[in-house]
């Protein structure tokens, strides 16, 4: 089957008004010495055919598993993933492998994901093998096609990972994820290892070949910046569940919990001289879940009722909010 | 009365390249003062100078830091080990890779008061106890027994700190304290760093990559490139008016919460290239990478110049377009400073 072929039958037949991707009630909980650690604990969601979603949280609140659990390469412990009509939470082997092609990733240390002995050109082959891409001159021409889109030169299929730069690096990454001409990239910190005259380059190119080869993100990140920059929506996740979502526009022009206030507060911010930390406290353990609302033994509105109630998403003012307090 | 710290012309070498060139600053007393820059830019590796606490194959090989009526970069090892950690402190990136995983926090604060300030078992345990309470490390009574590994990132962080202000340092250098931390931490950090520096009386040397952390914290910054200072300026001056070409690329290529830039309206601006092939340039570093650049760029290492009171940049192109858009005050107050302090050459133009 040639590479154009494959990619016909593989991406057919869906409905455009449907999302790309609808995530239910997931659940990713791992048993440990220390207990049940709750990563990803209860998240739905809806991924836009065409957009960036963008997933922001600090360490430990589960979004990075939440990335891979979409994906599958860890198997969730409840929940449902909708994605071309399958659900990917109990997909069996077989059939997963079939849909591989269409969901990759992006990682954030793109050195630590490449096989410092294989040629740039091996990496990207081997995709191509592995799901029976065309003839060995086709896949010659699409890593070819593939290097020049990513802005890599034409000779970087015969080099190896450590001639790269950083930044070089993260091409390659994005090179791997696209050679299969995926429907959905989950970027996990793609910019985040990189410097700041770098990070452009990278959003820039990710930018540009999301509209060129019409591609949906997941965009995961700490760093709200960049969040603020790239995603045309937001997920905010704290210990395993989001607390509020919502179209960029809404959600940065008037964030609605306490939660996202806290992190917009606390980003470093020119007009704020020596202002005191706006959040007191640590990210409790996700093997020791608060009762209630996960975030009320930081959150400076806490009342009774959100020590003893979780509150669920709800709709309010064009984005969604998991707050007891938050109003309109 | 002199600076509490000054570098002058600090160059660092190691067998194949010279990270560090021709380096010059003055850290004030009580001042916070940030050096920004990239990974390549000699940030570090001019904080660990400042300590003698370069790698094995890195040694000073030009130039002066004068600390105290003394120049670190020519004391023996004996008489650095009673500077550092008394009068100079460091703090780093990684507080698990730097804290002794074997001791308990109330051992490894108390370490260096035994050293420096002789005090006894006892009275350094009382004197850690008090160091963990000063960081609001909570519970220090208890906390003053534990290990590392039971603190968290951020706690990690507050137990690092304390051990390097034990001894009351008049500097604190500290390299990316906040970069492994995530952001309502690093906001909680900065906070106690800047409260020290008050309480203490101590100035604050910040190396850092992140322009929000320098403009909300810093009196003064220093923005260096490929081993050189290219520009020095209060945070205010710098964000609202960058001069040197790299700076200026640096604040355009940021995307900004406070701005609502957004990728759908157009790209970021890049800067091209990255800062490897740096140290093979004969005149300015950034030439290769500098969308104004020209000929006489690549001929000779442009010097610093005075652009306006306390604002240095070393770039002649930057430097006369901003004298044509606005004049810049007297360049005659510029070569008497500068040929008071000895730190910059005659202005090019």
């Amino acid at each position: 089957m040639s590479i154009a072929e494959a990619e016909a039958v593989a991406g057919g037949g869906a409905s455009e008004r449907a999302p790309l991707l609808a995530v239910r009630d997931l659940k990713t909980h791992y048993e440990t010495a220390d207990g049940t650690l709750r990563a990803v604990d209860g998240v739905s969601f809806e991924l836009r055919r065409g957009e960036t979603l963008g997933l922001v949280g600090e360490s430990g609140c589960g979004k990075s598993t939440l990335g891979k659990t979409l994906l599958r390469l860890i198997r969730p412990t409840a929940g449902e993933v909708r994605f071309a009509g399958e659900d990917l939470a109990t997909l069996d082997d077989g059939r997963l492998r079939k849909l591989r092609p269409r969901l990759q990733m992006v990682f954030q240390d793109p050195f630590g994901s490449l096989n410092p002995r294989h040629t740039i050109g091996e990496i990207l082959n081997g995709p191509l093998i592995v799901h029976g891409r065309g003839t060995k001159t086709e896949r010659r021409a699409r890593i070819a096609w593939m290097l020049d889109k990513v802005g890599l030169p034409p000779d970087a299929g015969g080099r190896y990972p450590h001639e790269f730069s950083g930044g070089q690096r993260q091409r390659i990454g994005v090179a791997r994820a696209l050679i299969l001409n995926p429907d959905l990239v989950v970027c996990d910190e793609p910019v985040s290892a990189l410097d700041l005259s770098i990070q452009a380059q990278i959003l820039n190119l990710l930018a540009a070949l999301k509209r060129e080869l019409d591609l949906s993100y997941l965009f995961i990140s700490h760093d709200l910046s960049v969040v603020r920059y790239f995603a045309d929506r937001v997920l905010v996740m704290y210990l395993g569940r989001i607390v509020e979502s919502g179209p960029h526009d809404v959600l940065w022009a008037k964030p609605r919990h306490p939660y996202t206030q806290a992190l917009i507060a606390a980003a470093p911010d020119p007009s704020r001289r020596r202002q005191a930390a706006p959040i007191a406290g640590d990210l409790p353990s996700a093997r020791a879940v608060p009762t209630g609302c996960r975030f009320h033994p930081r959150c400076p509105k806490a009342t009774d009722l959100c020590a003893r109630e979780e509150p669920p998403l709800r709709a309010l003012g064009g984005a969604e909010v998991a707050c007891h307090h938050a109003d309109a | 009365m002199a600076a509490l710290l000054e570098v002058d012309r600090l160059s660092v070498a190691f067998p194949t390249a010279t990270p560090v060139r021709e380096l010059s600053f003055a850290v004030e007393r009580g001042e916070t003062l940030a050096i920004v820059g990239e990974s390549g830019s000699g940030k570090s590796l001019t904080a660990l100078a400042l300590m003698r606490l370069l790698p094995p194959a890195g040694r000073i090989a030009s130039g002066s830091v004068r600390f105290g009526g003394e120049d670190l970069a020519r004391l023996d090892e004996r008489a650095m080990r009673r500077v550092r950690g008394a009068e100079i402190a460091m703090v780093f990136q990684e507080p698990m890779t730097s804290l002794n995983p074997l001791k308990t926090l109330g051992a490894q604060i108390g370490e260096a008061l035994r050293l420096h300030e002789g005090l006894s078992r006892r009275a350094a345990r009382a004197r850690a106890i008090e160091l963990l309470d000063l960081v609001r490390i909570p519970e220090p009574h208890r906390r003053v027994d534990d290990y590392p590994h039971r603190l968290s990132g951020g706690m990690r962080q507050r137990a690092m700190i304390a051990i390097a202000v034990a001894c009351g340092p008049r500097l604190l250098i500290a390299d990316e304290p906040t970069t492994a931390l995530d952001v309502t931490i690093q906001a909680q950090v900065l906070a106690l760093l800047d409260r020290l520096r008050a309480e203490l009386s101590m100035a604050l040397l910040l190396i850092t990559h992140d322009l929000g952390v320098v403009a909300q914290w810093a009196d003064r910054v220093i923005v260096m490139y490929a081993g050189a200072k290219v520009e020095e300026a209060s945070p205010h001056v710098l964000f609202e008016r960058p001069l040197h070409p790299y700076a200026k690329g640096l604040l355009a290529a940021s995307p900004r919460l406070e701005t609502t830039r957004h990728y759908r309206d157009g790209p970021l601006t890049e800067i091209p290239g990255s800062i490897g092939s740096a140290a093979r340039e004969r005149g300015c570093a950034f030439a290769p990478r500098c969308p104004e650049a020209v000929s006489a760029c690549r001929a000779q290492v442009p010097a610093l110049t005075f652009a306006g009171e306390d604002r240095l940049v070393a770039c002649p192109v930057a430097l006369h377009t901003e004298s044509r858009e606005a004049p810049s005050p007297s360049i005659a107050d510029a070569i008497s400073t500068s040929s008071r302090r000895g730190e910059v050459r005659r202005p090019v133009l």
